[in-house]
């Protein structure tokens, strides 16, 4: 019996509205995810990666159509409920890193797990844990300020994988970084994504990321253009999946 | 727990943004205490003034007697009640008889009330004991207040020229003899009155054994009798709702003080939550996507502002209770003559710093900054996660 996808849409649509006008950001988008998929959303700016990943990461809802993530549809859910889904299943990469600025790389780490109401020594062992995946251990008492911006990428993914989520939702992971460092945070992205099964998602048009994936499937003015997964000389897994 | 902790090293992080905050509030806790410590010392201060030199415990008056009415002396006047009296045989209660009269300083005219008291009485913080100081000749010792030495061109050891009318309505006159100039902050012992003693009075105007009020002695007992020989009391309140009236007008412009002390610092907390909504929204969005709920958001925002009123108050602990402990015993000393102000205030004012009044400031500026603190982060409302992440507001 095949196993459920993890992220499911159907039909999904987002429209904005500009005055007179409305502009479709995605346009029935139908696409599922498996547990453990290292996928990527390419396509030029304006066609629709960055309001997919929002709406599976439940930090919008759309116009029409549906989507279901761990079992849960997103445009029925609460504010609460999106928190909720948030908190415990996903974990966001951003760009500009959004680390926290008045907070240590441990305390940023740690975040994540004060909100899940974990107790202070299993905080610790899974915050060192965390900045052990991505070898910065050394850098815990350090500020944003202090590091580079490989590191601070590296410290957001910790961040987003030390409470264990089943989606990972990069957007852009590598737009901030020279290629050394992009492919070190890729790196680790396929490394983690081989060793805990986590699902990734990225939303990308930076050619080293597209290397790493397994499937990529590409958006055009909010369509689905091509989905294709890899012949398998690349993806997570092994050796950190560098073609 | 995880917001609070998350306010406090939000605004411990935010360094000196946060300390110039702190000040500029606490500067208002401590000049808010100050002020109406200022009010309620010059209050308690007045009351205890008259109550330790005109009031005592309550005064018992001749049915005829109003002290509004100068005319209405001519008549009140009658024997003290037995119960009155005893109690003044037993020092807990000193007998006054009120009488017209006028003094002829230097040749000039000044309308006086003559009050007979004893100069043995402790009802009362009047150093009426200089009125039974040992003196040659016949002349009548008279006690005077500074400012009624200083309406007459008087000193220690002048004579003057008192008249008067006795029981009878016959004029008679006599020179007395300025015995002791009292210092007073009550102006009503003071202006426009003369001590002499009790009974050298009654028997100047012919009144033996005759009084116009009688002042109780603080916590004294009183007769059974409510109002014995028809003698009606009038208590503490009676005589402070005036003063009390007085306060309440001047505290008016505390207040308006008060409030602009207050406007001052929340203008600086109001000012720092509306610039946090701008410079802060890719952080809120940060924070939705790790899983705060937008409620969550807005308590950390709203705590965040609070936690500037609490750090404000322990720092204004810090240097506002060695301060105004000071100023407290040292006194702040009044410009020019205090008669002006109509209180019975000395030449320097002691603030009061109640439990009430540190409690309720400190409440009040608390929960003023808690709503300015609340009511801009009121836009997280409407704030779309999206938005905020990319640095704009929904």
């Amino acid at each position: 019996m095949p196993e459920t996808p993890i992220i499911e849409t159907r039909d999904l649509t987002k429209t904005y509205s500009m005055g007179l006008y409305a502009i479709a950001a995605l346009d029935r988008v139908s696409l599922s995810f498996d547990r453990g998929e290292f996928a990527g959303l390419v396509g030029p700016s304006g066609s629709g990666k960055t309001t997919l990943l929002n709406i599976i990461g439940s930090l919008d809802t759309p116009s029409s159509g549906s989507a279901v993530v761990m079992g849960q549809r997103i445009e029925s859910l609460t504010h609460k409920d999106a928190a909720r889904l948030r908190n415990r299943h996903v974990g966001f990469i951003f760009q500009t890193f959004n680390l926290l600025p008045v907070y240590t790389v441990y305390e940023n780490v740690e975040f994540a797990l004060l909100l899940l109401g974990l107790p202070p020594a299993e905080r610790r062992r899974k915050v060192m844990a965390a900045l052990e995946w991505v070898h910065l251990s050394d850098r815990a008492a350090s500020k944003p300020a202090q590091l580079s911006g490989g590191q601070s990428q590296r410290v957001a993914i910790a961040r987003a994988m030390v409470k264990e989520p089943d989606i990972i939702l990069a957007d852009e992971p590598t737009a901030n970084l020279d290629a050394e460092n992009s492919h070190n945070v890729l790196q680790t992205m396929a490394r983690l994504n081989g060793e805990f099964g986590t699902t990734f998602i990225f939303a990308t048009h930076d050619f080293k990321v597209m290397q790493y994936l397994r499937r990529t499937i590409t958006l055009v003015d909010g369509r689905v253009d091509t989905d294709r997964v890899a012949d398998g000389r690349g993806g997570a897994g092994g050796e950190g999946g560098r073609p | 727990m995880i917001i609070p902790k998350l306010a406090l090293k939000n605004i411990l992080g935010a360094g000196l943004r946060t300390w110039l905050n702190v000040f500029v509030l606490s500067l208002s806790f401590v000049l808010i205490i100050f002020s109406q410590g200022l009010l309620e010392g010059m209050n308690q201060q007045a009351e205890e003034a008259m109550i330790a030199s005109e009031i005592g415990g309550g005064h018992y008056r001749h049915p005829a007697y109003d002290p509004y009415d100068p005319l209405s002396l001519r008549d009140a006047h009658g024997p003290v009640p037995g119960p009155l009296a005893a109690m003044a045989e037993a020092g807990r209660a000193a007998p006054v008889l009120v009488i017209q009269g006028t003094a002829y300083p230097q040749g000039r005219l000044i309308a006086v009330q003559v009050k007979g008291i004893d100069p043995a009485q402790t009802v009362l913080n009047l150093p009426t004991a200089f009125l039974a100081a040992p003196r040659a000749g016949d002349d009548i010792p008279v006690l005077i207040g500074q400012r009624m030495a200083a309406l007459g061109g008087l000193k220690t050891g002048d004579s003057v020229t008192l008249q008067w009318r006795d029981a009878r309505g016959t004029f008679d006159a006599r020179d007395a003899v300025v015995v002791q100039v009292m210092k007073t902050s009550v102006q009503s012992v003071d202006r426009g009155q003369v001590w002499v003693p009790l009974d050298r009075l009654r028997e100047m105007t012919g009144m033996p054994g005759e009084a116009t009020f009688v002042v109780v002695a603080q916590g004294a007992a009183r007769p059974a009798d409510a109002a014995p020989g028809g003698w009606q009391f009038r208590g503490q309140d009676h005589f402070l709702a005036d003063i009390r009236a007085m306060v309440e007008s001047k505290s008016v412009g505390s207040s308006i003080f008060y409030a602009i002390l207050l406007a001052l610092a929340m203008l600086a907390i109001f000012d720092t939550q509306v610039l946090a909504l701008f410079h802060r929204r890719r952080e809120m969005g940060t924070l939705m996507a790790l899983g705060f709920t937008r409620g969550k958001v807005i308590a950390l925002f709203t705590l965040e502002g609070l936690l500037n009123g609490v750090l404000a108050a322990l720092v204004a602990a810090v240097y506002g209770i060695p301060l105004l402990s000071w100023i407290a015993r040292t006194g702040w000393a009044l410009p020019g003559d205090t008669d002006s102000y109509g209180f019975a205030i000395g030449e320097r004012l002691f603030p009061r710093y109640s439990v009430a009044l540190v409690a309720g400031t400190t409440g009040l500026v608390l929960l003023t900054t808690a709503i300015v603190s609340f009511l801009p982060t009121r836009r997280i409302a409407r704030l779309k996660p999206t938005d905020a992440l990319r640095g704009r507001m929904t």
